[in-house]
């Protein structure tokens, strides 16, 4: 755990030498600022759901932006050589990349915290802390599928503009196409169950202030099963 | 210290190392020698458990490479080809995170980046950005990165490459100072490296050992290879006979045995000396009192620079071969 926490660190502050971190933090928060000022507006109710939904939108397009280099990068400099011959497991170098992102997500969140000062202090009513409290967990669990996704596709090439493109296109399949074809579509039942599984609609339950097992274990599950194909690419080299 | 046997790697139907066995005993340092793609970085590669074998095995200080792989990387410093290093990182830092991932505490790191740092003279290059340094500078730090958890086994994959003169030569000199405290594996294509630093060398060729040994051995294995060649004008047969009679000759062979008829009637006489001993003054004198005019008397050494400017070559010509 120790040695992931290094490589997590390592990775952490790579983030801030390169000019990735300011932009995706930049990025983030100006697109947030633009739909919190929909919550913000007289006679709303205190509270975010409108920018809490907005976010998992803004992460389908950063979070491979972070990702992307995680693992292409040390496969296209060679310090992968170096990296797994020291005294460390896949397993421990995956967590810890996994965990530096992580990390950036959190970062970026922590200036949003202010949106909720600004609701309690000049919102009429005293917002509903639950829903925002849930809310963010289920960012985070979002977040967490992501950053495993990006993770997963990072290790399968040296090319970063592979990795981030390959990235998205995943995410938006789980996320943008059902919600696309849910709003518009006219869908047999069938497949309208098959789309009501898709991540907003879970994450939506979050935002609503309901943290149901049954997402909890989607999130965790879908993270830890793209984890673990990342741990069987790094492997692979192996197989050769 | 390294023990390894009938070690393969096979991609395909090409071997890339083929059954290849050697010792490496405890402080001697050794030249892994042979032309580019002979495999000696797949060889080294194996041993450090970056890629597992196809067959065969190796053990590193007493532990097997593949069900022991923790241990034969905690004991292992491995400095692969064209030092690949996290170029945003400052070299002190990047030596911290490298004891890091060895499980080695504060103190320990602290103490221990203070000694490789003096070592690798990287003194005023700490808090130096690693990208920014030249190729000299980035393979001391990846050597210092090799040293940092005093590991009982070295494995450099050609260290030398792309040093300027001087730097090569401070190389060496602290590749020969640390062989006493480590076991130093070292991959080149360079044969003067080897002579300058290696206790031992072994030459390999697409994939398989042709020669190991020390230098010494190795030379005077080739020297016993080497011939006198004279070229007189006499018949072919007698000349064999009177030459075979000169002490000192083990073996007379003519190489033009038809050739007094065209050739002004000159045989030429390959004479394999015994012992590597110079006998070109007596093989001289006999021609000339038997009254044979002589045109050449020439030793035809074979050094180990030659043999392995062959084993370059053949390298190469197979090389060509196969693409054809």
């Amino acid at each position: 755990m120790n040695r992931s926490i290094a490589i997590a660190r390592r990775e952490f502050a790579g983030y801030f030498r390169s000019p990735i971190a300011y932009i995706v933090i930049a990025a983030f928060l100006l697109a947030s600022g633009f739909a919190f000022q929909k919550d913000f507006e007289p006679g709303q109710a205190a509270s975010m759901r409108s920018v809490l939904e907005w976010m998992v939108w803004f992460l389908v397009v950063l979070i491979p932006v972070l990702s992307m280099g995680l693992l292409a990068q040390e496969w296209a400099t060679g310090t992968i050589e170096t990296l797994m011959t020291a005294p460390v497991s896949d397993t421990q170098v995956v967590i810890g990349k996994f965990l530096a992102n992580l990390g950036m997500l959190v970062v970026m969140l922590i200036p949003t915290l202010i949106y909720v000062l600004l609701l309690i202090v000049f919102a009429s009513g005293r917002p509903d802390l639950g829903p925002i409290f849930s809310g963010y967990i289920g960012i985070l669990m979002v977040g967490s599928l992501f950053i495993s996704v990006g993770l997963f596709c990072s290790s399968t090439t040296r090319d970063q503009i592979v990795a981030v493109v390959l990235s998205i296109l995943i995410l938006a399949l789980a996320t943008v196409v059902p919600y696309l074809a849910a709003q518009y579509a006219n869908l047999r039942p069938s497949l309208r169950t098959v789309v009501d599984q898709a991540v907003y609609r879970r994450y939506g339950d979050f935002a609503k202030g309901v943290v149901s097992a049954g997402n909890v274990t989607f999130f965790v599950l879908t993270t830890a099963i793209f984890l673990f194909l990342t741990v069987k690419v790094l492997e692979s080299r192996r197989w050769k | 210290m390294i023990s390894v046997s009938q070690l393969t790697k096979a991609y395909g139907q090409v071997h890339a190392v083929d059954h290849v066995s050697f010792e490496v005993g405890k402080g001697q340092i050794v030249g892994f020698l042979g032309p580019n793609g002979a495999g000696k970085s797949t060889t080294l590669r194996m041993l450090t458990c970056y890629i597992p074998p196809t067959s065969g095995g190796a053990t590193i200080n007493g532990f097997d490479i593949f069900h022991q792989s923790d241990q034969v990387r905690q004991s292992l410093g491995y400095l692969p080809e064209n030092t690949p290093l996290y170029g945003e990182m400052r070299v002190e830092e990047y030596l911290h995170f490298r004891g890091q991932l060895r499980g080695m505490n504060r103190a320990e790191r602290m103490s221990r980046i203070e000694y490789v740092v003096e070592r690798c003279w990287l003194g005023d290059f700490r808090r130096r950005v690693i990208g920014r340094l030249s190729k000299g500078m980035r393979q001391r730090v990846g050597l210092a990165d090799a040293l940092l958890h005093n590991p009982a086994v070295l494995i450099l994959d050609e260290p030398t490459v792309g040093l300027d003169p001087t730097q090569v030569i401070e190389q060496r000199n602290l590749l020969k100072e640390l062989s006493g405290k480590h076991t130093i594996l070292l991959s080149t294509h360079i044969l003067r490296e080897v002579e300058a630093t290696c206790d031992r060398a072994i030459f390999i060729r697409q994939g398989r050992i042709v020669a190991q040994g020390t230098l010494d051995e190795l030379r005077s294995g080739r020297r016993a290879q080497s011939r006198v060649l004279v070229e007189c004008r006499g018949p072919a047969e007698l000349v064999k006979n009177t030459l075979s009679r000169v002490a000192g000759v083990a073996r007379v062979e003519i190489l033009n045995g038809d050739a007094h008829k065209t050739d002004e009637g000159y045989v030429t006489a390959a004479i394999r000396p015994q012992e590597s001993r110079d006998v070109r003054e007596e093989v001289a004198r006999t021609v000339i009192q038997s009254g044979w005019p002589l045109r050449e008397v020439r030793l035809e050494a074979a050094s180990l620079e030659e043999f392995f400017v062959e084993l370059m070559a053949s390298q190469a010509m197979s090389r060509v071969g196969g693409a054809a």
